[in-house]
Order: structure tokens, then C-alpha cells, then sequence
């Protein structure tokens, strides 16, 4: 564990200026736009379709399991961000609309 | 060159994300905002698609066909589902991205083989990217149900924080367990899954609908954490700061709806069924 923790100092370094960039990034935002930024924010959270590709790449082409499976993986968290960002857009789409009217 | 390139358009990703979020929350630019995280996420999906890996024998066809396939159902899922119903779409959407950190982390303790340990780092991260990533899962169906219609809302469990806390306390204690052990059995991890699976539903479920929003909220940044654990076990940063910028987001945000709400976070979440009741009330 010590040597991880000295390993990996760099990546411990930038996880915790992420913690604050993200708490930072968040602030006083209106009760309105609440739903699309979490619905935004949700989108970007599929950004773990990479490990996805990542793992199906590495994958020997006769491991059915494994390419299944990340087959299963990279469609769920692709639908997160196509549908995720179109979502949000929609949402952000019609909020427009109803401050002009 | 090449690879150092990676590193760097990896970099250009993580900073579109940090400005798409910060301009969504005002209203002006919010729509600018998802634009230009969405942006940056198909910056990363393209550069990680091309990016060389030794010995790898790529199975583009099973990328792409996945690609496709996600793509098509979230784009219609997405056009077709009604305004009143966008909080429950967020929260199905949220669900198969934890479904995804749990996936990638059974394969990963899978192809660790019979003789692997898990009391390293690397075991560590794999656990928590797939306990996170199951609770999002089932949690986020659950809450999906709730809103939706097709879970009654009166579906309680009896002392749901002692089913919740002494479950908790077992999964800790299990996944502890699993790490001392010197040689591992793949299906050992099996039932950590099955366990964190049911800690997902009996977590949500005793959370009443109107307090669904937080809750949802509340998973979207469990799902950025889970993928973060997965960024840690292939040591790829756009996952890693990606997901603990939603992680860190998604609880200020949480908090932020509580408020709105004059409750607090606590308060949501182990008020339980009363809280449901005084919202109505």
C-alpha cells in the first residue's frame, strides 16, 4: 500500500485538485438549471465507456465472455452519453423557449 | 510522439468537460455548455479508439457494433421521451453507466485468474469500481421505478437503516476479507456483487418519490466515482478526473437541491418513508 501511495503520487495529486475543481466548478446555480446539470453531469459520467473500449481492445478475439461483456458495457454507457447530452440539450432546448415567451 | 499526443488531447478532454460544467450552470451559456462537454467526451471516445496498444488485437468490430447499437438507443430513448419524464430518463441513463463500471470491473477480476490476490491497489480499486458501480446500477432502476410508477411508493422495508447500516457493514467487511486472502476465487467476487446489487435497492427503496431528484443526484455522482475506480485500473486519466469531477460535482449539486428544499442531506436519506409523507402533506 506505502509503495502505491509512492508510486502513484502524481495521479493522488491530481484526484484531489479534481475533488476541488469539481466542487469549485459548482456554484450558486439557479434552482431551474438543477435537473440539466445533473443530467449533464450524468453525461459526462459516461465517460467510463473508454475503460469499456480499453478492455474489448485488449480482449483475445475467441474470449466471448470478455467481448460480450464488453460489448454489454460499451453499449450501456454509450447510450449514457448519447443520451445523456441529447437529454440535456432537449431540457435546455425547451428552458430557452419558455424564457423568450 | 504519438503517445504523448494521447496524453495531451486526454487533457484538452478534461479541460472541455471542467468549462462544459461551468458554464451549465448559468443560464445563458448552459446549452453552450453541454455542447462543449459533449465535445470533449468524442474527443476522448475517438483518441482511445485509436490509441496504439502492444499486442492487442483490437476487435474493432465488436467496438463499433457496441458504439452503434448504444448510440442508436440513446439518441431515440432520448428524442422520444416525454418533457414530464426527463428526471426518470436521467436516472435509467445514469444506471447503465454504473452498469458499465460493474461490468468492466467483472471482467477485469476475471481475467486477474485463479492464482491472484486482491490485497493490492489494484484489487482495492476493482472492488470499489464494482460495489459503486452496482449500487448506481440497481439504485438508479430503483429510482427509475419510483418515479415512473411502476414501484409503489409505500414499498418499505421494516428498519430500513439497520438493513442498510448492517449491510454496509457486511460488504466493508467482506471485501476486506477478500483482500487478505492470498489467492482469490472468481466466484468469491460473485457474491460481493450480488450483495452490493441488493445494497443498491435497499438503499433507494425506503426514499420517497419526491425526494427522488436528490437521489438521483446522489447516484449520478456515485456512477462518476465508480468510473474513476475504473480509470485507476487502467491508469487512464480522462476517467479518473472525469469521474471525480462528476463525483465532486454531482454531491455539490446534491446538497444544493436538498437546500432548495429546506432539508438536508442526511435528512433525505435516512427519512426514509416519513419524509415522503411530510412532503405530501
Amino acid at each position: 500500500m506505502l509503495e502505491f501511495l509512492q508510486n502513484n503520487l502524481l495521479m493522488i495529486y491530481i484526484l484531489t485538485f479534481a475533488v476541488f475543481t469539481g466542487m469549485e466548478v459548482i456554484s450558486k446555480v439557479p434552482t431551474v438549471l438543477h435537473t440539466p446539470l445533473m443530467s449533464g453531469a450524468n453525461a459526462i459520467s459516461g465517460v467510463v465507456i473508454i475503460g469499456a473500449i480499453l478492455l474489448i481492445r485488449q480482449a483475445q478475439p475467441d474470449d466471448y465472455l470478455v467481448l460480450i461483456l464488453g460489448f454489454l458495457g460499451i453499449s450501456l454507457a454509450m447510450i449514457n452519453v448519447v443520451g445523456g447530452y441529447a437529454v440535456t440539450d432537449r431540457m435546455l432546448d425547451m428552458f430557452k423557449k419558455k424564457k423568450k415567451s | 510522439m504519438w503517445n504523448l499526443s494521447i496524453e495531451y488531447i486526454y487533457l484538452i478532454s478534461i479541460i472541455l468537460f471542467i468549462i462544459g460544467l461551468k458554464k451549465l450552470g448559468h443560464p445563458e451559456t448552459a446549452r453552450k455548455g453541454n455542447l462543449i462537454a459533449a465535445a470533449g467526451m468524442g474527443l476522448a471516445i475517438i483518441v482511445t479508439l485509436f490509441t496504439p496498444l502492444e499486442g492487442a488485437s483490437n476487435n474493432y468490430l465488436w467496438v463499433v457494433a457496441g458504439m452503434l447499437v448504444g448510440s442508436a438507443i440513446g439518441f431515440v430513448a432520448a428524442k422520444k421521451v416525454l418533457m414530464t419524464k426527463m428526471p426518470e430518463m436521467v436516472s435509467l441513463f445514469n444506471g447503465l453507466g454504473g452498469a458499465c463500471s460493474m461490468l468492466i470491473a467483472i471482467v477485469e477480476l476475471n481475467n486477474m485468474g485463479p492464482e491472484a490476490s486482491l490485497g493490492n491497489a489494484q484489487g482495492l480499486t476493482t472492488i470499489f469500481a464494482l460495489f459503486i458501480g452496482s449500487i448506481s446500477f440497481t439504485g438508479s432502476i430503483i429510482a427509475y421505478g419510483k418515479l415512473d410508477g411502476f414501484l409503489r411508493d409505500t414499498l418499505v422495508l421494516p428498519a430500513p437503516q439497520f438493513i442498510n447500516t448492517g449491510l454496509l457493514l457486511v460488504i466493508i467487511a467482506y471485501s476486506g476479507y477478500l483482500m487478505t486472502l492470498p489467492v482469490v476465487d472468481f466466484n468469491l467476487t460473485l457474491i460481493l456483487l450480488a450483495l452490493s446489487l441488493v445494497y443498491g435497492v435497499t438503499f433507494v427503496t425506503p426514499i420517497g418519490g419526491g425526494d427522488m431528484p436528490v437521489v438521483i443526484s446522489l447516484l449520478n455522482s456515485f456512477t462518476g466515482l465508480g468510473a474513476a475506480g475504473a480509470g485507476l485500473i487502467y491508469d487512464n486519466k480522462v476517467m479518473v478526473v472525469g469521474g471525480i469531477l462528476v463525483g465532486a460535482s454531482g454531491t455539490i449539486l446534491t446538497i444544493l437541491m436538498c437546500k432548495a428544499m429546506n432539508r438536508s442531506l442526511i435528512n433525505v436519506v435516512i427519512g426514509g418513508f416519513g419524509s415522503s409523507a411530510k412532503a405530501v402533506g
